[in-house]
């Protein structure tokens, strides 16, 4: 399928910005300036001012002179690109990508939608009603090239959509400064006489790029379709996206959930077929005011199973703000996974870290508690109890180095250690009674110590000598004594945990 | 004609039991748990799986050792590379630690519900999936109807459900199967070498449906519940001589 393209030249669109701002300004000519060099130059008139005789370059002193009541307004710098992101980004309605070219023009690519709307008259015909109610003047072209809609968009003569394969005839009549170059080489063009693209379509291309250099053959041959031209999208494209724009704004729940199970259908489907799963998804609802609305899920193991990627949406549309509807939803998957063909009927009962069910069960922990919450330890390589363990990130993940089981553990470890009294015999014997909160616990046996150092290339700190120790009652305690005993009692006793 | 009228109620009991969320599992299918005398308290004499079972704890060390005691459990449940979820709103419980108790603490999934109000929710969503071989729960209180739901929710899906319940303000009657409390006991050790021995614990099985509560002494030696034999005239000997 050949494709095709949009221009949409903005013609004033920084001063009908401002009308749209302030009405008031609709019928009054008036002026955007900057500063350059002392002076107050005119960055872009209004339709009302140009027609007075005022253009953009003129110092403003001259076109009061032409013009006394002419308003000034300073101009704000950066403004078009603004604009112009913002009204492509509104313009994803129409065409999946959209890309600016700064300073007046937007660029869609619509292979394949125009038509959605009944054909490509109407297609531009709806687009252009749009932007004119929005209170922009715009001149709209289609082409099967960037390079010949641009053109036409601010040369062409009505109508502006040229048919497919015509982009040569159509470019004949252009004047040479369609075809989007320096402006020194345009009047270089224009010096020696090539007025319109026909007076030099025929020239050998290496007898034009030895005078006007490679980027003017690049632009020619674009335009006309013999190079390829790539647009750079306002928003990226994800390889797997849905879309399904609503002839109606949607409003009720209920709308917004036939929307994604109609979208996660039409997603699964192609990702089936790869053997893929999503491990994220983010749903993006367009709202008519112009705002997006967008919720995402994660998965803990890549999934393309429908109902259970839906129940985790479930839990997130009540988030899903409508307002006055939605018109546009768009279901995307960022992060995609192979899915390992697992029988899922096989596995379906099984038990174990590989249970589908488990993984869905997690997921659907996540959505409601936070992923944040879900934890799944591994052995980390230090001896140092609080570090000892470290975070699996995902299910598969094994351990790199087996449990330890020489030296004993406690069942239940304080998040920090409490500090104890204690009553020791010195230097390195086990203490023989302790008070922890307020109750008094006579030592009857005790293992140890084990002395535990301090990584100094992770933390700077003293070393704990850790005793195993039981009361009378038989109920075990962790205890450590930090540092080394000394005249200076620089040492502290602390409670570290309970064993079984 | 006695026995016959033994074997009828024995009969009537074995159709009652399934209708009490009890499902009668083959022994040969039952798993392991070695756990002896203990067994025998049991309806069938096998230790009820896929049910709840409630343990009550009254301080740090009683939760520790009623987690030792369920990771001795656990270790058996999870025998065939089993997965387990570990649900709780303050969890001071350290992984390594279980790797002593028979199982590997990596094969476990801990959820840290922030808001307790979650937690019976979390608990009965886990309960429900077929996909783990148990579910242990730090919840602090419970009503007759949340138990209910968790009960109801592990006889579809068969997971063995353990509650640990620290100083329960209230214990009120809970439709678990079982309600359990663990202490620790001076281990012993062989003549009078220094150090500690193996953990050791008082089991007081307080409520069990269908079966015969009872207390029993039990220590955990090399990956196994051993079992001392309750004699009690002897500790009476041993108190005058340490007297």
């Amino acid at each position: 399928m050949s494709q095709r393209f949009v221009a949409i030249w903005f013609r004033h669109l920084t001063t009908d910005a401002l009308s749209r701002q302030q009405p008031e300004l609709r019928h009054v000519p008036f002026v955007l300036a900057a500063k350059d060099h002392g002076r107050l130059v005119i960055t872009a008139a209004n339709p009302k001012a140009t027609s007075e005789g005022i253009t953009t370059g003129m110092v403003v002193a001259d076109a009061r002179a032409i013009l006394p009541g002419l308003h000034v307004v300073d101009e704000v710098p950066g403004r078009e690109s603004e604009l112009l992101h913002a009204i492509a980004e509104w313009c994803i309605r129409y065409a999946p990508i959209t890309a600016v070219d700064i300073p007046d023009v937007i660029f869609l690519d619509c292979s394949g939608c125009a038509h959605l709307w009944g054909g490509e008259t109407e297609y531009v015909e709806h687009l252009q009603s749009r932007l004119n109610a929005f209170g922009y003047s715009v001149r709209i072209s289609m082409a099967d090239t960037i390079g010949t809609a641009w053109a036409i968009a601010r040369y062409g003569r009505p109508p502006l959509i040229v048919a497919p394969g015509a982009q040569f005839d159509a470019l004949l009549p252009m004047p040479a400064a369609s075809l989007r170059l320096d402006r020194s080489i345009i009047e270089l063009v224009v010096k020696l006489g090539l007025r319109q693209v026909k007076d030099f379509i025929g020239m050998p291309a290496t007898a034009l790029r030895r005078r006007f250099g490679k980027a003017f053959v690049q632009r020619l041959a674009q335009a006309l379709g013999q190079e390829e031209e790539n647009l750079q999208p306002v928003q990226p494209i994800e390889p797997y996206q849905e879309r399904l724009p609503c002839l109606e704004p949607i409003v009720t729940a209920i709308g917004i959930e036939i929307a994604v199970k109609q979208l996660l259908d039409q997603l699964c489907l192609p990702l089936k077929k790869v053997e893929k799963g999503l491990r994220q998804a983010c749903l993006k609802c367009y709202r008519v005011d112009g705002k997006i609305e967008s919720v995402s899920i994660g998965t803990n193991r890549p999934s393309n199973n429908i109902p259970h990627l839906f129940k985790l949406f479930e839990y997130k549309l009540p988030t899903i703000e409508p307002a006055l509807g939605i018109e546009l939803f768009v279901l995307e998957a960022p992060i995609v996974e192979d899915i390992k063909p697992l029988q899922e009927k096989l596995w379906e009962g099984s038990c174990g870290l590989e249970s589908l069910a488990l993984s869905r069960l997690i997921d659907h922990l996540s959505i409601k508690i936070g992923a944040e919450n879900i934890h799944r330890y591994l052995p980390d390589e230090h001896h140092w109890p609080e570090r000892s363990i470290k975070n699996a990130t995902t299910l598969d993940e094994t351990a790199s180095i087996p449990w330890k089981r020489e030296q004993p553990r406690p069942m239940q470890l304080l998040a920090s250690p409490q500090p104890i009294e204690v009553t020791a015999p010195i230097p390195d014997y086990p203490p023989m009674l302790f008070r922890y909160k307020g109750q008094l616990h006579k030592i009857k046996k005790a293992d140890g110590p084990e002395r535990i150092e301090q990584e100094w290339w992770l933390q700077e700190g003293q070393h704990r000598d850790y005793y195993a120790v039981e009361d009378e009652e038989g109920k075990r305690y962790w205890l450590f004594r930090l540092g080394h005993y000394d005249a200076a009692k620089t040492y502290q006793w602390f409670i570290h945990g309970f064993f079984a | 004609m006695q026995a016959s009228k033994a074997d009828i109620i024995q009969q009537l009991q074995q159709q009652i039991f399934p209708l009490q969320g009890l499902k009668h599992t083959p022994a040969a299918a039952a798993p392991k748990f070695g756990l002896g005398p203990i067994e025998h308290a049991f309806p069938n004499h096998c230790f009820p799986t896929g049910a709840i079972h409630e343990f009550i704890c009254d301080d740090l060390p009683g939760t520790a050792a009623s987690g030792g005691f369920i990771a001795g459990l656990l270790g058996v449940l999870m025998k065939d590379n089993g997965a387990s979820l570990w649900i709780s709103s303050s969890r001071t419980l350290f992984p390594p630690a279980l790797s002593s108790f028979g199982l590997s603490p990596d094969r476990l999934i801990f959820i840290d519900v922030k808001n307790e109000k979650h937690l019976p929710w979390v608990l009965e969503e886990a309960l429900k999936c077929n996909g783990l071989s148990a579910v242990v729960g730090e919840i602090k209180e419970m009503s007759f109807t949340a138990s209910r739901r968790l009960q109801l929710a592990v006889e579809q899906s068969r997971v063995t459900g353990f509650l640990l319940r620290q100083q329960p303000k209230c214990l009120a009657t809970t439709a678990c199967v079982a309600r359990w409390k663990i202490n620790s006991l001076i281990s012993e050790v062989d003549q009078d070498l220094p150090g500690i021995g193996f953990p050791r614990w008082k089991v007081d099985l307080l409520k069990i449906r269908n079966g015969k509560p009872g207390s029993w002494e039990v220590s955990w030696i090399q990956n196994q519940f051993r079992f001392t034999p309750v004699i009690t005239a002897i500790p009476a000997i041993l108190k005058r001589k340490a007297g």
